[in-house]
């Protein structure tokens, strides 16, 4: 089978996936406790005007009725209103879509970069300081609460040092946002060439990240070590070695190159885990990115706004596991014969 | 540990003692054999006893505020200081022991319970109800976890319960798996076979012939588990969802303290921070010594 038609069926296996999290989103909004019509016309409610709402709002009718419904509305882009803010929820989520991102890929992007080098080292010199230092790191990393490291890190660079500005969103005060292109500040900054807001930005988003960044760097470096000690017991490698090429080549080329499935599947895990770490991060440093966005929403038990939250986060999740899958058949050849 | 039916001349030449005494004997010799073990077993120990007696121990009333004391720094009388309402911040940390305990223990053993059952159900009978349960899990597994449970608090309402049962339903899969896996290669061994020709019904082989096996590695897993589910729960209320306050517990004080750190006022946030981390910490080195115990095969 061609590599194209492989990651066309596996695009295809993900269509189940996500009408399950349509189901789920859908039953978490409509069939759980609690009477949306109620809430919707307030404390001042009479009988008929929450009658009313019912009928409105489509509650009147069946659950499957209701769904037809809802996947409509959801098959032009509608999410639903706010009732905080009175916006369209979809409009609002797109808006702050890229504050997350940038936050995210940024901190993927340290931890990959830190986390590999240190898996591979600590596996070739095993039991030497770096194995223990990425021992520790792991140990640490699995018991930290994000949250909690992220005040560690403003208390110590912020109030301390004075190195970090002040946790307060993406931009300080004196900058004006760039042009819009990617919605990433930094890049904007740079491509409007406005030098001193680009800096701007990039300070204020190293903090959060290096924070994400310490917390998906765990599993990875710990996975990444495993892989490679797999790999460098293995016969092959062996094999490799006995061939007498250089230990460059039998590293990089056989030993880690085997070694990155299973740390590519570990990116895929962590990859969710920091969708979930990115709402406290966000938090803690006011970002005004999707995840704060849901905290001031459950706040004021705003449910359109947290159903369209947790669906787009999970639609964000199947999209990159299809990635995931996807740089999987291009790295392993064994896929592409098997599947 | 199915083997030795196999094996009777071996069970005759080991000298019979009782369970009890060959499982302290064992218990003894991996607490000795790592001492980090024995340490985290003592630290956990400590951590039940503060849990169950530390209400009554504190010197002052985690609930009592004195506006007069307000912001102190740690000190002679305020160990760990005083937060914004001039509560003692060491009280409330000790008081919240109970509270973050009892959440996450009671949630991860709804989802062991619950996933092990599902688990075992469908890996022994197969068919439909395994290929809907896989199905119901997936979709589980689709979500960002966090996220979800988040969603279903949202949805279900604010409340304590409500943070342990989201807890339990994003941890559900990881037991249900493992369980479903270890039933479903044990359904037809020798010794399975056995008992169904010697005429155990199939709900009697299932609870009393496999379930028994499969529980070392569920252990394991419940050890990888454990910390993962204190923290999601800490995370729960850090953003504000479950407890409320004055209530004392670990992921509501760091969020409270959050907003003195940037003026410098570090022991707010530190030490219920400290606390949940060691809470994890201790968790997780247990969760090791746990493996060592019940499954000696793997002992590394």
């Amino acid at each position: 089978m061609g590599q194209l038609s492989i990651i066309l069926a596996r695009c295809l296996q993900a269509i189940p996936t996500v009408f399950g999290i349509v189901v789920v989103t859908f039953l978490l909004t409509r069939a759980l406790p609690g009477d949306p019509a109620a809430y919707f016309a307030g404390a001042s409610a009479t009988p008929e005007s929450i009658t009313e709402i019912r009928a409105k709002l489509g509650l009147d009718q069946g659950l499957p009725r209701q769904f037809a419904t809802y996947l409509k509305d959801l098959s032009r882009g509608d999410l639903g209103q706010s009732i905080s803010t009175g916006q369209p929820v979809a409009a609002e989520l797109l808006k702050r879509l890229p504050a997350s991102l940038e936050l995210t890929l940024t901190a993927l992007f340290l931890s990959v970069m830190t986390a590999i080098p240190l898996g591979v080292l600590a596996a070739v010199h095993q039991d030497s300081w770096i194995d223990q230092l990425c021992r520790f790191v792991v140990t640490a990393g699995v018991s930290l609460p994000t949250f909690f490291t992220g005040l560690l890190l403003i208390y110590v660079l912020y109030f301390l040092l004075g190195l970090a500005p002040a946790p307060l969103g993406r931009l300080d005060l004196l900058h004006v946002p760039p042009p819009h292109v990617t919605g990433f500040l930094v890049f904007d900054g740079l491509l409007a060439r406005e030098w001193a807001t680009a800096w701007s930005a990039f300070k204020q988003l190293m903090l959060p990240a290096i924070t994400l960044a310490l917390f998906t760097l765990a599993p990875l470096a710990r996975m990444t070590r495993a892989a490679m000690l797999q790999a460098l017991a293995s016969e092959y490698l062996r094999t490799a070695r006995a061939a007498g090429l250089s230990r460059g080549r039998v590293l990089m080329v056989y030993a880690f190159r085997n070694a990155m499935l299973p740390i590519i599947t570990t990116l895929g895990m962590v990859f969710s885990f920091s969708l979930g770490a990115n709402v406290l991060v966000e938090k803690v440093f006011a970002w005004p990115g999707i995840g704060s966005y849901a905290i001031e929403a459950l706040v004021v038990s705003d449910y359109a706004a947290v159903q369209g939250f947790v669906l787009s986060m999970a639609i964000l999740f199947v999209l990159l596991n299809l990635a995931v899958d996807t740089l999987y058949t291009l790295v392993d050849p064994r896929v592409r014969i098997d599947g | 540990m199915a083997d030795t039916s196999f094996m009777p001349t071996l069970a005759i030449a080991v000298p019979r003692r009782s369970a009890f005494a060959r499982g302290f004997a064992h218990f003894r010799y991996v607490m000795t054999s790592n001492p980090v073990t024995f340490f985290a077993f003592v630290l956990f120990a400590l951590m039940t006893l503060i849990a169950l007696f530390g209400p009554a121990l504190v010197p002052h009333d985690p609930l009592a505020t004195l506006a007069d004391k307000a912001l102190k720094p740690p000190g002679a009388g305020h160990w760990f200081g005083t937060d914004h309402l001039g509560r003692d911040v060491f009280s409330r940390v000790i008081v919240a022991t109970r509270l973050d305990l009892l959440i996450s223990v009671s949630a991860v053993a709804i989802s062991f319970v619950c996933g092990a059952t599902l688990g075992a159900f469908a890996g022994y009978w197969g068919g439909w109800f395994d290929r809907l349960s896989g199905r119901l899990l997936d979709t589980i597994m689709a979500f960002p976890l966090f996220v979800l449970a988040m969603g279903i608090v949202a949805a279900a309402g604010n409340t304590i319960q409500n943070i342990v049962i989201a807890t339990a339903i994003i941890n559900l899969p990881f037991y249900a798996r493992v369980a479903r896996a270890e039933v479903s290669i044990r359904r037809n061994a020798g010794y399975v076979q056995a008992a169904r020709l010697s005429g155990n019904s199939e709900i009697r082989i299932l609870l009393l012939k496999i379930l028994p096996n499969t529980l070392p590695p569920m252990m394991v897993q419940l050890s990888l588990n454990m910390g993962w589910a204190i923290l999601n729960a800490a995370g729960l209320s850090f953003i504000g969802l479950g407890v409320r306050p004055p209530t004392a517990e670990w992921g509501i004080m760091v969020a409270e303290g959050a907003n003195y750190i940037v003026s410098g006022e570090w022991w707010l946030a530190l030490f219920p921070g400290a606390a949940l981390m060691l809470a994890v910490f201790i968790f997780n080195l247990l969760g090791d010594g746990l493996r060592d115990l019940v499954d000696p095969q793997r002992r590394t």
